[in-house]
Order: structure tokens, then sequence, then C-alpha cells
């Protein structure tokens, strides 16, 4: 079969999915009065369409903040706006201001979903495939089987077809911005064949490319900083590279005026008064919220099962402590890919600092996990193994939302899904020594002080034992009812197993990337 | 897809696994009324004594299958207690509770196991299974064509019915068949009979296959028949196999006198020459003819309007169908229609039989022809030919073109079982994805003497695009819609016919010169 077929039936399998998962509820599906997600969305375009700019993110007669007020960051917003007119035109009913709140039926449901799944064709789905069909080595069928695996996380395809939500803008933006990196890194700029990007390339630059999206994406939501430092590290260690007294002085000066003007763009109309920009930042982050909500598989609530740390600390302890925390974690891998900024670098860095950010900042949402699955994504074509398991595991963690979101059908289905298709496709189990771990080096420095190990053998039987646990662990939490005394323990005990996943997932991933070898000569010759 | 080694099977569990969780996906999406149907069924056999299951009559929807199929329901009743007991309870009408819905589309997904075996049993059968690469092996193909046919999917998994199931008990049948285990075959295909009466059509074909290619153990040695090799020992085997099947069946029934009771239910006759939507068959041609004539009629001042029968100016969506110009068909006349048009076809596998292979042939033919000239015929019944015909299509290039014409006509015309908006963009992604595969695998299969389809019958089936983009999209939005509702579906019906048609006459041909095509392949 040639290679357009083979792309259109996997994309077809992906809409196909998408669209069935659809079929199910929404995150806060007829429970008033506060509803869910999708309320939400519904209701920034209800305020948007409504009122004029400079109210959208005070707290006015018309405007209660609330009540799902807004606050992300200002495309978001303007996303919304595009959308209210759509809705406007089939129904104005949709959009009404205020009368509208909490409205649901099915045609509108069906028309969120068909917006989310516009995103999706629009530019989710054109970036996996050029991500993987430029960027990634091997056949093409091994291509198409990567890009088949990314399109079923099923992670993504749960929280924007079911609970609802369009992550897609900026995993776009994440992912186009990988490939204008991987360009640079590979492709010296302009050989890429495609003609959009070709254009947008010879134009601008793709460094320039790279960061006005990076810029675009963190301004659709500003958890997009999560990935900030590497961008920041790459950028600057490329620019070091070239010389800072020369061309790389340019560079800098080109690529910071770029972020300078986007922001400007993106806030203009909010720049007439300055207490416009303030207020929004004090929308995006609320640090009166406290260190953490619900139950989220990271640091804090693991901890606070043995220390209360809510009641103990001090809210500027705890604000101080996981900034410190997070910054000692992402430090190590930003500072070796600013000596050494290549895309494998990159990459292992963007996880590394997505999950530092997950595990230790402040004020973590469980679905921020997808900021951390996103980059491992990528890794799925080099390390399979690796990579499968933290995509299943990073969708066990948002268990207990998927099953008050009534999506507990859908999950069970595309997790195992995923599981069967990639384990299969990719060959995983297969291609799992040691070398293909990434592990090499790590073996050959414990070969002197401990006993020779089967890592690769270990690693498989991890693999399946944390499968069997989160297996019964999910079982357990649907069927069976807690105990009265402890009516979170499941919850608990999910986000505790995800968290000590997701420590031995940072300390791999830093491992890998600390100590890479000199792999970029083979890497090379294999292109 | 993409599988390491092509050696092992591991791609056909990766196919069979990978549509079966679709099918699950697909469990929350709208479903018919044949989801009461079958609900209704699984009360009445659970809660009744076997002496009323045919004369139970609480809801509208009464029992219309054979009795394996009630005994099937009630097996699967004493499952679905565990599920949630109210859906056992006739009374319960249009009961569809979370866990009855999950019982009823998991029920249907296990069953679907009988298919994937079957299929498997198919790829064993196949003639030539070499194929350097995964992706243009026949095996991989057939498997694709046949598990992941969109037919199937939109019918069962979505519309709700055992197709799956009993497709697989056919094609089981047809493989034993193809492995000379004929006995078996016979016997796989009475239960198949016993559980589902439309095959009825395509007994003829088996009929006389058995007794030309079973009975008589020896040809001649220019094919034909030869006379004093019949066995009756042979003979005697096959009547008992399939006179118990059918005592086992029939027999209780027979036994309390119903069997009047139950054969009026299995044939009701009261229904109108077409389904509300009509069938692509050769009745939606004569009715388009027959409204084309009655205009024409009119406008030449021919016909006068008052003396029309009012039901053919709003037809398409009413049950009963007067013809106003063309003369009104009768059941008879159909029946006598269906039989003539599969004749020729019988008496050619009699007269010179060519294997399993003929006998598929003539199979797909007598399939094909009830749905051309059949009484009242659902679009599903299309099913029924295209299914079969996978085996055939990756075997020749000349069935692979008549499969596709067949397929992607046939499955267009499903399109409107599933009328809701929710599933309009499953439905075409489903078709796009099944199309796609269809088309480029069988093309890289055959990829030695150019392009499968001539320009004609590639405009033709372009066609379809616009004719759905017209159909769904632009026509609602228009003021048509208020006042004929109805075109849309006609005009879907109509275009499908001509290509079904156009299949049919095509099967024909190759059937009736069909050894010599054997022939020149043996030459090669």
């Amino acid at each position: 079969m040639e290679n357009w077929s083979l792309i259109s039936l996997c994309v077809l399998l992906g809409l196909t999915a998408r669209w069935a998962v659809s079929f199910h509820s929404y995150s806060g599906a007829g429970k008033p009065p506060m509803f869910g997600d999708y309320e939400a969305q519904r209701h920034w375009q209800e305020v948007t369409y409504n009122l004029p700019v400079r109210e959208w993110y005070f707290n006015t007669t018309n405007n209660d903040l609330n009540y799902w007020g807004l606050d992300y960051p200002p495309l978001t917003a303007y996303h919304s706006l595009v959308c209210a007119y759509v809705a406007k035109l089939l129904n104005p009913e949709w959009v009404e201001l205020n009368a509208s709140r909490g409205y649901e039926s099915h045609t509108h449901k069906l028309f969120m979903r068909a917006t989310v799944l516009f995103a999706d064709i629009l530019i989710y789905i054109p970036a996996v495939l050029v991500y993987c069909f430029y960027f990634c080595d091997g056949s093409s069928k091994q291509k198409v089987a990567t890009a088949l695996c990314i399109l079923l996380y099923p992670g993504l395809v749960l929280i924007d077809y079911g609970h609802f939500q369009y992550p897609l803008l900026f995993t776009l933006i994440l992912l186009c911005t990988c490939i204008v990196f991987n360009c640079i890194f590979r492709y010296n700029c302009v050989s890429l064949g495609l003609a959009l990007w070709g254009i947008l390339g010879l134009g601008l630059g793709w460094d320039l490319f790279g960061s006005l999206a990076f810029t675009l994406a963190l301004n659709y939501k500003q958890m997009e900083l999560y990935h900030s430092l590497p961008f920041f590290c790459y950028l600057l260690g490329k620019c070091i590279k070239q010389g800072l007294t020369g061309r790389g002085l340019f560079l800098l000066a080109k690529i910071s005026l770029t972020v300078l003007v986007t922001f400007a763009l993106c806030w203009m109309p909010f720049l007439s008064d300055p207490k416009q920009p303030l207020q929004v930042l004090n929308r995006l982050f609320p640090v009166d919220r406290g260190l953490f909500e619900d139950k989220v598989a990271n640091t804090w609530c693991s901890l606070n099962v043995l220390i209360k740390i809510k009641t103990l600390l001090s809210r500027e302890t705890q604000l101080f402590l996981s900034f410190a925390l997070t910054l000692l974690f992402i430090l190590p891998s930003s500072l070796k890919l600013l000596s050494k900024p290549t895309l494998w670098q990159f990459k292992l860095a963007l996880v590394n600092s997505s999950l530092a950010f997950f595990l230790f900042s402040f004020q973590v949402h469980e679905k921020s996990i997808l900021l951390a699955a996103l980059p491992v994504c990528l890794f799925v074509n080099e390390i399979p193994l690796i990579a499968i398991w933290f995509l299943l595991t990073s969708t066990f963690s948002m268990l207990p939302l998927l099953v008050k979101d009534g999506l507990l059908l859908p999950y069970v289905v595309t997790s195992l899904a995923f599981l069967f298709l990639s384990l299969y496709l990719l060959s995983a189990l297969e291609r799992s020594t040691d070398e293909e771990l990434r592990l090499g080096l790590y073996h050959k420095l414990t070969l002197h002080c401990l006993p020779k190990l089967n890592l690769s053998r270990i690693i498989k039987w991890k693999f399946w034992f944390s499968l069997v646990a989160m297996a019964a662990l999910s079982f357990t939490s649907v069927w069976l009812e807690p105990p009265a005394k402890l009516p979170d323990l499941f919850p608990v005990l999910v986000s505790v197993l995800s968290f000590l996943h997701f420590l031995g997932f940072i300390i791999y991933f830093n491992l890998v990337q600390l100590m890479e070898p000199q792999r970029k000569k083979s890497q090379k010759k294999t292109n | 897809m993409a599988a390491p080694m092509p050696n092992d099977h591991s791609w056909f569990f990766a196919l069979a696994l990978g549509v079966s969780f679709l099918k699950c996906l697909l469990i929350n999406a709208y479903h018919s009324t044949d989801f009461e149907v079958h609900r209704n069924w699984l009360a009445l056999t659970h809660s009744l004594p076997v002496s009323q299951w045919y004369y139970e009559a609480t809801s509208e929807w009464t029992l219309d299958y054979p009795p394996l199929f009630a005994w099937f329901e009630y097996g699967l009743s004493h499952i679905a207690q565990f599920f949630d007991k109210e859906m056992l309870v006739v009374q319960n009408l249009n009961y569809a509770s979370p866990a009855t819905v999950l019982f009823q589309r998991l029920s249907v997904i296990a069953a679907d196991v009988v298919l994937i075996h079957a299929v498997k049993e198919c790829c064993k059968c196949l003639r030539e299974d070499k194929g350097k690469d995964l992706l243009g092996k026949p095996s991989f193909i057939l498997t694709g064509l046949l598990l992941w046919n969109f037919g199937l999917l939109i019918v069962d998994h979505i519309h709700f019915q055992y197709n799956g199931f009993l497709f697989g008990v056919l094609l089981l049948s047809i493989a034993r068949h193809f492995q000379n285990r004929h006995l078996e075959g016979a016997l796989l295909f009475s239960i198949l009979l016993n559980l589902k009466h439309i095959y009825l059509y395509i007994a003829p074909a088996y009929g006389i296959f058995l007794l030309r290619c079973f009975c008589f153990t020896q040809n001649n040695p220019d094919g034909s028949l030869q006379w004093r090799s019949f066995s009756v020992l042979r003979l005697v085997a096959l009547g008992t196999i399939v006179l118990s099947t059918f005592a086992v069946s029939f027999g209780p029934f027979i036994a309390l006198g119903q069997l009047p009771q139950v054969l009026s239910r299995l044939f009701p006759f009261k229904r109108g020459l077409c389904h509300a939507y009509w069938a692509p068959n050769i009745w939606a041609l004569y009715n388009i003819a027959d409204k084309a004539f009655s205009i024409l009629g009119v406008k030449l001042k021919l016909l006068d309007i008052s003396k029309l029968p009012k039901a053919s100016m709003t037809g398409g969506l009413v049950q009963e169908f007067q013809h106003s110009v063309l003369p009104s068909v009768s059941p008879l006349a159909t029946l006598a229609c269906t039989l003539l048009s599969v004749l020729p076809a019988l008496f050619r596998i009699w007269h010179r039989p060519n294997g399993a292979r003929g006998f598929l042939r003539c199979l797909v033919v007598c399939a094909l022809g009830s749905f051309m000239f059949g009484w009242h015929v659902h679009e599903k019944a299309i099913l029924m030919a295209i299914l079969p015909l996978s085996l055939l299509a990756v075997e020749s290039r000349e069935d692979a073109r008549t499969f596709l014409i067949l397929s992607i006509t046939g499955h267009y015309s499903l399109f409107p079982l599933l009328f809701t908006t929710q599933e309009l963009p499953i439905k075409i992604f489903l078709m796009l994805l099944f199309t796609i595969f269809s088309l480029t695998s069988l093309k890289t299969l055959f990829s030695k003497g150019g392009a499968l389809l001539n320009p004609l019958e590639a405009t033709y089936l372009l066609g379809l695009i616009p004719l759905e983009l017209i159909c769904e999209f632009v026509y609602p939005l228009t003021v048509w819609q208020k006042t004929f509702p109805f075109l849309p579906l006609m005009f879907t019906s109509v275009y499908c016919a001509l290509g079904v048609a156009y299949a049919f006459i095509r099967l024909y041909i190759s059937l009736l010169t069909c050894s010599d095509t054997t022939k020149r392949l043996k030459t090669h």
C-alpha cells in the first residue's frame, strides 16, 4: 500500500476513536449548579461574546468570576470568541448572556464536540503526522505505527472528547515547535518540503517561527510554562554555540524581539490600562488556591498522606518550598541542555522539566500530566516500552476524574486498546535491550561496583507488575465500596501509586539525559 | 499495521482485537428499534414457556426469527439476569437502562468471536497466500475486508443486530466446503437457516452444489455429470443431517401443533413491495421509472392527476406504494423474478460445477439476485452478497473490480440507516476507512495490470461524494426539505441501485464464463 493510504487509514482510525469517545458524557453533565469544564468553556464563549474586552477578566455585574471566570491567557479568550460567533450563528440561545448558564442539550453537545474535532483535524493531527514522517527514524510503516500510537494516546482523547477541553491548541504549538527545532537540527532550515511551513520558514527563519509558536502556546495556556525553561535553554545554548559576540548575539536579539512582539500582539487589547494586565496575571496564577486541589499524583498530595503539609507550613513556606524543589529538579537537565543543545537533549529536557513542574510545583491539576505526556509521546518510537508505560500511567492517574465524569467505559477500552496496539505495532517488548532503553552507560558504570544485573528483564517485569497493579486498583476503586472511615481511600491510592511511577520516570529520564553517551554520530548515520 | 514479523499470525489478533475495541467504544452510540426487538425476545424467551414464544404479542416486535435463534436468546437471557433483571420482563417495553445497553452490546461483540474464527478458517482456504509484504498478503487483506467490514460494523454495533455471528456461521460453512468437509458445511448451513431464515435465499446454491458435487462422486473428463457415480449413502447422510437439525429446531413446535403459527410469524407477507427506504434494487428503479412516467404523463396531459393514486405523489416514505402507470407488482411476481434470475446460475453450476469457487460465485449470485428482485428487501441484505464476495475478491482481479463497485455502492446505501447527526461523522469516517483500505489493498494486490476500475466506474463511484454532500449537508438547508423530505433517500437508492445492478450483471457474466478464466489461470 502506498504511504498516503496508510496515513489516511491511521488518521481515520484516530478520528473514529475520538468521535466514538465523544458519545460518552462530559465533565459536569447534568450536575447543577456548577457543572464542569464543559460549562466553563461554554461560559467563556458567552462572556467573550457579550462583554467588552476590558470586562473579561474583571468581576462585574455581568461577569461573576466565581462562576467559571476566565482564568486562561488571552488567546484562549479569543478562541472562545471565535467559537461563540459560530454558536451565535447556529443557535443564539447557546451564548445568551446569563440566561444561557448551565445550558445543556444534545445539539449543543454536538456543537462543542465538533469544535474540538475541528481544531484537532486542523492542527493537532497534521502536527503529529509531520513529526512522525519527517523526524522519526525507520521505515514508512514504522512511522505510521508511531503516528497511530500517538494519535490513540488515551489520556488526550479522553480529556478532549470525554471530559471536554481544548488542550490541542497548545499541543499543536508544542509539537510544531519541536518540529521547528528539529528542522534546524537536522535539515538546516530550508530543506523541508512542506509548502506552508516552508514559506513561513523562509520568511522568518525556523528559530523565530519556533519561538513565535511557543509564545502563542504560552498565551493560550499558562501551564505551558512547564516547558518554557527547556525552550529558553535550548535557544540560549544555540546562541552561545554560535558565539555570543557575533552571529549568536544577532540571533538572540531576533528571538527576543519575536517573543516580545508576539506577546505585545496577544495582549494588545489589555495594554491600554495598567490595571488590566495585572488583573489578568492575578487570574492566571491564583496563588491563594492552595498547594494542591483534589487528589493529584504529585509530591505534595502524596506526602499529605503522611504529613499534613497544608496545615503544618505557612503559605509562604509552601510556595518557597515548592519553588525551590521544582527548580532543583529542573536545573540539572536544563544546564545539560544549555551545554549541548541537540534535539535529543531538548526532548528529554522537555519531559524532565514538565515532570518536575508536575511533581513539585504549586497548584497542580491532575490534567497537567498531559503536559508531561506530550513530550513523552515523542519518544514512542525511540524508547517504546518506557513511553507506553508512562502514557498508560498518566491515563491511570486521571482515573478518579474520569470516573466522576462517567468515562469509565472509554477509559478501559482506550487504555487496553492503546496497550495492545502499541506493544504490537512498536514491538516494544522486543525492542527493550539495555542499549535500547538508553541505559548502556549506566550499565557500564554499575558493572564495577554492583553485581551484573539484567536491567532489561527487570524493567519488563516491573512493567507487567505495575500494569497488574494499576488494573487491580482500577477495578477495586470502581467496584468496591471504600470503608466508611476512609471515603477517599481509592483516589488517594491511585494518586500515590501514580506518584511513585512518576518519581521513577523522572529519575529515569534524568539518568538518560545526564548520562547520554556520544550517540550523535550514529544517529546521523541512520538519517 | 506494521508488523515486524509477517510470518506469525499476530497480525490477525491485532486486527481482531483492534476491531473489538472499536466495537466497545460504540456501546453508547445510537441504537435503532432493533435493540428493543432483541430485548423483547430476551424477555419473552426467558419468562415464557416455549409454547407461548410464537404467540406472545405484548410488544409489537413479535418473535419472527426461527426457533434456534430464540434458543440463542434464551441462552443469553441467563447471562442477562446478572446485568439487569428488569430487561427480562416482557411488560417493560422500550427498557434501555445502561446495564441493558451494556449487556446487549457486549453480547453482540462476544458473539462475533464466531465471525473471527470463521475468518481465520477462510484465510486458510486461499489459493495463493504468499506476498512478501504483510500489507500485500491476501489473507491480511481478506481479514481486513471481513472483520472491518463497514456494513457489519454499523449494522451490528450501531444499528444493533446479530449479523456478525450469523455471517460467521455462513463463512465457516463456506470454508468447510472449501476444505472438502461437506457434511460439516451442510450442518452449519442448516443451523444457520434455523437461526435466521433470510438465508433461504442462498439455499438453492447450497442444494444444487451439495447434490452435484457431494452426492455425485465423479465427473466425466470434460467436467460434465457422470450419472452412475451417484452415492445414495452420501445423500442419506446429508438428508439426515439437515432433517435432524430442522427436527431439533422445529420439532417441539410441530409436537405442540404450532407450526402454522410459527410459519406465519416467519413469513409475513402483509408488508409492501419496498421498505420505507427503498433498498437499491430493481424495484427502486421500477418505482422511479413509474414516477417519471406519471410526471411526464401529467405534463403531456396524457394522464389525469385526480385519477392517479395519492400515495404515489408522496411516495418514498410510505410502506404501500401504488404504481400509477406501470403495473403493480405482486409478491408472487417478485418470487418468480427472483427464481428466474438465479436459475441460469444454478443451471450453470449443475452443468459445470467448477469446485467450491464456482459454488461461492453462485451463492453470491443467489444472494444478489434475491436482493435485486425480492419482496420487501431490506438494504441490510446487501451484506449477504458483499461478505462472501470478499473471498473471491482477493483471488481474482475481475472479482476485485466487481467487489469494489458492489461494496462501495452497497455500503453507501446503508447510510440512511444512521440518520442521527451524532453518528454522521462516524459513519463517514468508517466508510472512508473501509473504502480506502479495500481500494488500495486490492490495488496493490493486483498491481500488475494497471488500474482496477475503468474511468466510467471510477466516475460513478466518485459521484457518491457529491451525492452525500447534497443529501446530508446541502439539501436539509433548502426549502424542499419540508415539502419533499424523501427526495435524498430516493436519489440515494436509485443511484446505488444502478451500481448494484451493474455489479450483478458483471458477476453473472463472470459466473457464466468462469471455467474459461480458471483454465487460463492454469495455463499461466
